[in-house]
């Protein structure tokens, strides 16, 4: 293993976090707080508990991982895709690097920064509601495969993007919605029927579930259910990163 | 002197048929300055890109220092430095930050007072707080060269190394060369500037339209290839040719006070003692006399003209 390659590479994506400190830390916490104080306050106050837990709580783990899923497409694809634009991949390439190693560098990097910030984001949440966790394990796992799995869907997104509107298009019209649509700010029962049924087949809820279950030991769907969704959903963006080195797609020529 | 790259029947083609390198062969000895001489689109980059790991070559074998690019790649490329013909260079980033992340990248410890010198050596050691954006043009070549000799390479690859940049520090850079290989790192520089070549190369390698047309020491490329003129210069003008001297091939100049006599340098028998005697019985008288050997330039342009045609 290369350490010092994949240390390189690592620190390099640390430091443009921290070179934009403002961008990476305050805007997540600015506008989680807007969310608390128009979902939690302004509207939850005329919203009843759900099961037990007061709606301002009840939306934590959702936008913790609303946060946490973009950050970490974002960082990712970023990250990956802006030193193809300018063309400083050609270091990266030709140095004595595995694909692994690559995206171990990458990825872990994005990863790392999406978990500070979810975690951030709890410690903010704590300001304007009450929470206990009760499965402080399953509620880091869960995090932390979920920062994983779409630094993952990130990288994918950032070498097949040709420019950055192809680069922002997939958050946006697609992650952004599906986060939405999976529960972050509702249970699926409060659902009719059939948009419930619908509701299973977006990956999403799977995360808000399992992770919600983690804090207040609710959820919409079975917690076995949820462990395999994001394994399932880890293993098949490796199996694309994959293909991709081993294909050499938009990378090399 | 053994090689240190090893280029086997390599090709590459890219995808929509263009055929960028075919059965490419090339021995590059351990220690030596080779310049890759072709036009644009000749496949120099290409063939960099490929020994480098950049570009998946699409048959044909490479290794350096014995180990094949392909299946002992890591090996490989450690021992190997590339200069791209493009700045590419991260704008936002502290020119110190990037000569580290390379050295970093190629898997070697850090090593601060390293990385100093290479600066120095370059004069880039005021500039080490710097921003790159900051960077004059010239300043920015010079981070490139620096970020390709982080990790101490053994081969050295200078993909048009001085295209844009003024004589100065072309001429600072064709004396970090020379310094290079006095240390033993063997460089490989694609170029256009034919006197680059004739400056500082030992071997010449010509290619054209993928194919390596010739490799050969540079004093014995001019030597073989190089034609020499004897420019006669007459006391009298002529207006044409004397019947004595048509078995010559002569040229009369304009004006006709000159005669242009083409030889080969290398040959046995250059036929100027037999053309002095001739001229001297034909009753000319001699004003002065010079001879002209053909440069490089000329040597590439017939050489890639006559295998155009």
């Amino acid at each position: 293993m290369n350490w010092y390659g994949i240390a390189a590479i690592f620190r390099f994506e640390m430091a443009r976090f921290f070179r934009s400190i403002i961008q990476s830390i305050v805007s997540p916490v600015l506008s989680t707080s807007l969310y608390f104080v128009v979902f939690g306050a302004a509207i939850g106050s005329r919203i009843p508990e759900i099961e037990g837990v007061s709606y301002g709580a009840f939306i934590v783990p959702g936008l913790i991982m609303l946060t946490v899923l973009q950050q970490s497409i974002q960082n990712a694809g970023f990250g990956i895709y802006f030193p193809r634009f300018i063309g400083t991949i050609f270091e990266v390439l030709s140095a004595p690097l595995s694909s692994f190693e690559i995206v171990l560098g990458y990825v872990g990097a994005a990863a790392v920064k999406s978990l500070m910030i979810g975690l951030i984001i709890l410690a903010t949440s704590f300001f304007f509601v009450d929470i206990t966790i009760q499965h402080p394990f399953w509620m880091i796992t869960f995090l932390m495969m979920t920062a994983i799995s779409f630094a993952l869907l990130g990288f994918i997104l950032g070498v097949w993007a040709k420019n950055f509107e192809q680069l922002n298009l997939v958050p946006l019209l697609i992650v952004t919605p599906l986060v939405f649509l999976g529960g972050s700010f509702y249970s699926v029962s409060m659902l009719p029927p059939f948009w419930q049924s619908v509701s299973m087949f977006n990956p999403v809820l799977y995360l808000v579930s399992g992770f919600r279950w983690s804090f207040f030991g609710m959820a919409d769907v079975p917690i076995t259910a949820s462990l395999i969704a994001i394994m399932g959903f880890m293993v098949a963006c490796l199996a694309i990163v994959w293909w991709i080195f081993r294909t050499g797609y938009r990378l090399k020529v | 002197m053994p090689a240190i790259v090893e280029v086997e029947e390599l090709d590459k083609t890219y995808e929509g048929d263009f055929k960028a390198l075919s059965s490419v062969s090339l021995e590059i000895e351990e220690g030596e300055i080779l310049a890759l001489l072709g036009p644009n689109g000749a496949g120099k980059t290409t063939l960099i890109s490929t020994i480098c790991g950049i570009s998946i070559p699409t048959s044909g074998r490479i290794s350096v220092s014995g180990h094949d690019v392909v299946t002992d790649w890591r090996a490989a490329r450690r021992l190997i430095g590339l200069v791209p013909q493009e700045i590419n260079l991260e704008p936002f980033e502290f020119v110190g930050n990037t000569v580290r992340f390379s050295r970093g990248l190629f898997g070697k410890a850090p090593d601060e007072a390293f990385i100093d010198q290479i600066l120095t050596d370059l004069s880039l050691i005021d500039k080490k707080g710097s921003r790159i954006a900051q960077l004059s043009g010239g300043m920015k070549r010079r981070v490139l060269i620096a970020k390709a000799l982080a990790h101490e390479p053994r081969v050295l690859f200078l993909d048009e190394p001085t295209a844009g940049v003024d004589v100065e520090l072309r001429r600072d850079m064709w004396a970090l060369v020379e310094r290079l290989r006095s240390e033993g790192v063997t460089i490989i520089l694609t170029t256009h500037y034919i006197e680059e070549a004739e400056a500082i190369a030992d071997r010449i390698g010509i290619i054209r339209s993928g194919e390596i047309l010739l490799v050969e020491e540079k004093n014995k490329l001019i030597k073989r290839l190089g034609r020499k003129t004897l420019t006669v210069e007459l006391k009298e003008p002529l207006t044409q040719l004397p019947d004595a001297l048509s078995d010559y091939d002569l040229q009369l100049s304009e004006g006709g006070n000159a005669l242009i006599y083409a030889y080969d340098a290398g040959a046995e028998r250059t036929g100027i003692t037999r053309l002095l005697s001739s001229l001297q019985s034909a009753g000319l008288v001699l004003a002065d006399l010079q001879t002209n050997e053909s440069s490089l330039e000329d040597i590439f342009v017939d050489l890639v003209q006559e295998d155009a045609q």
